[in-house]
């Protein structure tokens, strides 16, 4: 069998953050009762007229920008026309003609090392509605609240050869455009999708081999799995002597194999022509520069910083800058205690660990960024003790509790005052005979044992330190 | 104040007879309903006759009036309003079997400002499918016909709107113009109607033909009525893009506009073969008032008028098979019953509920913009607007007003042009020019010819010349009566 | 120009259009009197000069990120043929 080369290229749609839809004021709130988040005019009503949302526009720079794109100084939009029940008015708003960003890179890194993909270009439109199928009356339910959600297209080049790489360069998309907040790119709700072009050819041959399409793939691991399928389905079919069809296939998360969509949006015409409802768009010099210099630090530079100026390890400052909400978190923890270390610390060990065993992603934590930094910052003053924290810390993750509150409540404040420790102590001293004269007769281990006690006497909430410097005190003076 | 009485007012005077309590918005309301209902039979004017909500609406702006809280000078004053742009509550079919119960849940822009102004809805008015049409006979709702004969079409596409003036069924009216649908049935029924400046009057809710060209504007007796109204319908509009700010007219300045002075260019084109003899001579007559009161006037020669017709018609029908995709029978409009597959709904929902003109232009537009053929048709076409643009450009550096027909002919027989859609499309040579390049144009009432059938005047300004326009129109109506005589005698 | 069959049959799929025997024959007719007119474009010499698609008016036209609609649920539904439980209903899908 000759050894066979994958291409691929990808074309991936993520949903803008914006708060209302690109061509109206309906909201972009994910979900909801059917046809709620919608009007005359995205609903396709004769007469309605579309207006263009301001921050579609920014969102659509600030991703090119950070992609490396060219940005188009003039814009226009075009009308891509077909018929479906998703799309009311039967044609998408979209940019065929002069799309806002081309020409654009990325670097990816992978296991073989780092590469750049190239950005064909990166344009603007609506979303289309959803369709659920009625399996009672066999007819499909049609829901507008998507439609007209804004989207920006993200077109490569065809310059992945594998799957991991594929892989790679969506993370690194997710990272970008969520660091850029313009997307949250969720690909279970939808918000970020990859159609996926591919072919294979001989290792050697300089031809492009006939590709597939496969659309909508939700989720890293199914896309994986699809291009893995696709490849040894392409190469068998040639092996055997057969031909691969360009058309547009479906993946099947469930039976894991693709298959040939029936629909002949194959062979559609589309029949592009100028959006005269809308005026064209031109890109100042003074817009670009406000964008640039109002773009965020991005995950890389982020990473970068982490380690050398706050000294974190690579494995911290990459698990960190590795979402968006962690950053959140350990910028806010930093600026309230004062300490990346401990911040980074805490997250590591005890934040992460809340989250795996509640099974909770990062990014849907219900916890104050605030809280982490509040409760260090409450045990580097010695206001409570580590364990305290820890617990604290589970109180704020699971129940939304504020820590300071919940610590003076519950009366978890560490004691420190040494007329509160000592008659604690003594009592331990007192019930514990046998320990404090095998001590005092020289085994010097069951201090440790006392130590314990006292902090147990104590409800934990002594400081460490001064119950060690009491009890050698008392036990000194019983010499 | 009598039926009679009414009739022989202007919009403007009706309005200040109500404000100096001479009549009531309702008693103007009621006189304009019975002279409806007593004949909209004999002209099919209205699809719709809105009795009921128009009663309400003018008790309603009596109050306001009496309470000071309308005073504007047409606040009380009936409209007629074409059904092609969108009124809540109220049918908006476009002549089609398509919209045949279509209820908008919203007002048209130019809807809630007439509203706001306090002018009464009276009902709406009859046009060609989608505005797809000049002669009003492509209605789902059968033809208009013309009160200066009834064997004659009134135009269109606003010919219900055109009609419903000339036949006092409304004293003004709102149409819409794509290539000459206020213009041209103006002209075949005797009346002033307004294409405003592309992107002064708000779009939003006029249901769409081709949306580079389309603009709503106003039809009536004479143009200081037609400036009014211009008035309150103009403006930005936050709804749409494409709509630019606008100054108001000042209307004193109309109706005193002198012409001394003004730089007239008529096209050699415009008055070339194809253009009925009579039709030009009651042109270059009015063009001699002009001359006679002071106005310098040239010819020159225009030639790219010999591709109005092909650039309008690939732009039209390029934009109109967009437009016009979003009638499935899925969200709103004509779905015939039973049917259980998805393509099989497409096509019969479309093709029982369009009619043959519609599925034309269609047609014509899918080929135009398919693949293999949109740079040799659209793309040429696009090309071409921008040497329309150039030519008036030119034009507009060495004249304040360029004047021609609106139409090569007077109203034409029933029934002539269907059979020959070409021959419907070179008709309108004059008008299509000025919509592609968006620019501002009014049909004058100018004399009439051998048969009696009105001949109209186009003025052409430059963009946002609407002032000049119709100050110049006004000029020749202060001196003219021709726009004074009504057709309703001659209905039978 | 003329109008092939297959080429009307093309357009009446890009519309969604089913024409009657009758009405195709007079179609082929008269979009062929149409387009031959048209073709007179082509005399038109355009070289160099960009396509128009806006003719004036204004750039940079933009709304701000507001939500502004509030829910209308019924009057979005009110025109449609068949409706149930808020959603629009449509013969199945293939797929």
């Amino acid at each position: 069998m000759a050894e066979y080369e994958m291409v691929i290229g990808l074309e991936v749609h993520a949903e803008l953050a914006t708060k209302s839809k690109i061509f109206c004021g309906c909201s972009t709130k994910f979900g909801g009762a059917p046809n709620t988040h919608v009007c005359e005019i995205c609903s396709g009503m004769p007469g309605t007229l579309p207006t263009l949302n301001k921050s579609v526009v920014e969102y659509a720079v600030k991703a090119g920008t950070a992609l490396n794109c060219e940005i188009t100084r003039r814009n226009k939009f075009d009308r891509k026309n077909y018929f479906y029940p998703d799309l009311p008015k039967a044609y998408q708003v979209s940019q065929l003609y002069f799309p806002i960003c081309r020409n654009g890179k990325v670097e990816i890194k992978t296991e073989k090392g780092t590469k750049f993909i190239g950005i064909h270009e990166i344009h603007m439109e609506e979303d289309a509605g959803k369709l659920v199928h009625d399996p009672f009356t066999e007819q499909t339910l049609v829901d507008y609240n998507r439609c007209g959600v804004p989207l920006i297209e993200i077109v490569s080049e065809p310059d992945f050869r594998s799957a991991e790489e594929v892989i790679a360069y969506l993370e690194k998309l997710r990272d970008t455009l969520q660091y850029l907040e313009v997307s949250d790119c969720k690909m279970q709700e939808g918000s970020m999708r990859a159609d996926v072009n591919l072919s294979v050819r001989p290792l050697g041959q300089a031809e492009f081999g006939t590709r597939t399409e496969m659309k909508n793939i939700n989720s890293l691991k199914a896309i994986a799995r699809a291009i893995e399928y696709e490849r040894e389905r392409q190469i068998d079919l040639i092996e055997a002597g057969g031909k691969v069809t360009q058309e547009t296939r479906r993946w099947d998360d469930d039976r894991e194999i693709t298959y040939a969509m029936r629909s002949k949006e194959n062979a559609q015409d589309y029949k592009y022509f100028p959006e005269p409802d809308l005026m064209p768009i031109v890109i100042s010099d003074e817009y670009l520069k406000q964008v640039k210099d109002n773009m965020p630090e991005l995950a890389d530079a982020k990473k970068e910083r982490y380690m050398t100026e706050l000294g974190l390890p690579e494995y911290d400052a990459d698990i960190i800058t590795g979402s968006t909400r962690l950053v959140k978190v350990f910028e806010k923890t930093v600026e309230i205690c004062g300490s990346p270390k401990d911040a980074s610390n805490w997250i590591m060990t005890d934040l992460l660990k809340l989250c795996n065993d509640a099974h909770i992603a990062v990014e849907d934590m219900e916890f104050r960024n605030e809280s982490l930094g509040e409760i260090i910052k409450m045990v580097s003053d010695g206001k409570i003790n580590r364990k305290t924290g820890k617990e604290v810390l589970g109180q704020a993750f699971t129940n939304g509790v504020l820590p300071e509150e919940y610590v003076e409540k519950n009366g978890l404040a560490q004691v420190s005052d040494l007329s509160a420790i000592e008659p604690a102590i003594k009592e331990v001293l007192a019930n514990n005979e046998k320990a404090v004269g095998e001590y005092l007769g020289g085994s010097e281990k069951n201090f440790g044992f006392l130590v314990g006690q006292s902090m147990k006497a104590l409800k934990g909430k002594a400081d460490p330190q001064a119950v060690r410097s009491v009890l050698q005190k008392l036990l000194d003076e019983m010499r | 104040m009598t039926i009679e009485e009414i009739k022989t007012l202007s919009a403007l005077e009706i309005g200040r007879a109500i404000r100096e309590g001479r009549t009531s918005s309702q008693e103007v309301t009621r006189a304009m309903l019975d002279l409806i209902k007593e004949k909209n039979a004999d002209v099919n004017a209205y699809t719709y006759v809105a009795e009921e909500e128009a009663m309400a609406q003018a008790k309603q702006a009596d109050e306001d009036i009496q309470a000071g809280k309308l005073t504007g000078d047409l606040a009380g004053v009936p409209i007629a309003i074409k059904d092609n742009i969108c009124t809540k509550g109220m049918i908006t079919s476009c002549g089609s079997k398509m919209l045949y119960n279509f209820l908008p849940p919203y007002d048209a822009t130019v809807i809630r400002k007439l509203r706001d102004a306090g002018m009464v809805i009276l009902g709406k008015t009859n046009m060609d499918e989608f505005a797809m049409g000049s002669t009003t006979e492509t209605s789902y709702y059968g033809p208009t016909l013309n009160p200066w004969g009834e064997d004659r079409v009134p135009g269109g596409s606003s010919g219900g709107s055109a009609a419903a003036v000339a036949a006092d069924l409304a004293t003004v009216s709102l149409g819409s113009d794509t290539g000459g649908s206020i213009r041209q049935p103006a002209s075949f029924c005797g009346v002033t109607g307004l294409k405003p400046t592309y992107g002064t009057v708000s779009r939003y809710g006029l249901v769409a033909f081709a949306s580079s060209l389309d603009q709503i504007g106003p039809i009536g007796r004479d143009v200081n009525d037609v400036a009014a109204v211009y008035n309150l319908i103009c403006g930005i509009d936050e709804k749409d893009q494409t709509s630019t700010e606008t100054k108001q007219l000042d209307l004193e300045a109309v109706k005193n506009f002198d012409v001394k002075g003004m730089k007239i260019g008529l096209p050699e084109e415009y008055f070339g073969e194809g253009i009925e003899k009579d039709v030009k001579d009651v042109v270059m007559q009015a063009v001699k008032f002009y001359e006679d009161h002071g106005a310098t006037v040239e010819t020159f020669p225009m030639p790219i008028v010999d591709y109005a017709i092909p650039t309008y018609y690939i732009i039209a029908c390029a934009e109109a098979c967009s437009n016009l995709s979003r009638y499935d029978g899925i969200k709103y409009g004509y779905r015939p019953d039973g049917v259980d597959d998805l393509m099989e709904l497409y096509i019969r929902s479309r093709s029982e509920g369009f009619g043959m003109e519609v599925k034309r232009r269609i047609m014509l537009g899918n080929f135009v913009l398919s693949s293999g053929y949109y740079d040799a048709y659209y793309n040429k076409a696009l090309q071409a607007k921008a040497l329309i643009k150039k030519a008036f450009d030119e034009a507009f550096e060495k004249y304040d007003v360029v004047i021609g027909p609106v139409a090569p002919t007077t109203a034409l027989k029933c029934g002539e042009s269907l059979s020959d859609p070409l021959k419907m499309y070179l008709g309108d040579i004059c008008t299509v020019l000025i919509n592609i390049v968006g620019l501002p144009a009014i049909s004058v009432p100018a004399g009439f010819d051998s048969k009696g059938l009105p001949v109209g005047m186009q003025l052409i300004g430059k963009h946002y010349s609407e002032q000049t326009l119709c100050g110049a129109a006004a000029a020749f109506q202060r001196e003219n009566d021709c726009h004074r005589r009504h057709a309703d005698k001659e209905v039978k | 120009m003329e109008i092939t069959d297959e080429l009307i049959g093309y357009l009446q799929q890009l519309g969604r259009i089913r024409l009657t025997d009758e009405e195709q024959e007079k179609t082929k007719k008269d979009l062929g009197s149409i387009l031959g007119y048209i073709d007179k474009l082509n005399e038109l010499d355009t070289e160099g000069v960009e396509p128009m698609s806006h003719a004036f008016g204004r750039t940079n036209v933009f709304r701000e990120d507001v939500v502004s609609n509030d829910a209308m649920v019924d009057d979005v539904l009110s025109n449609a043929p068949e409706a149930k439980d808020g959603y629009f209903v449509v013969p199945r899908t293939v797929e």
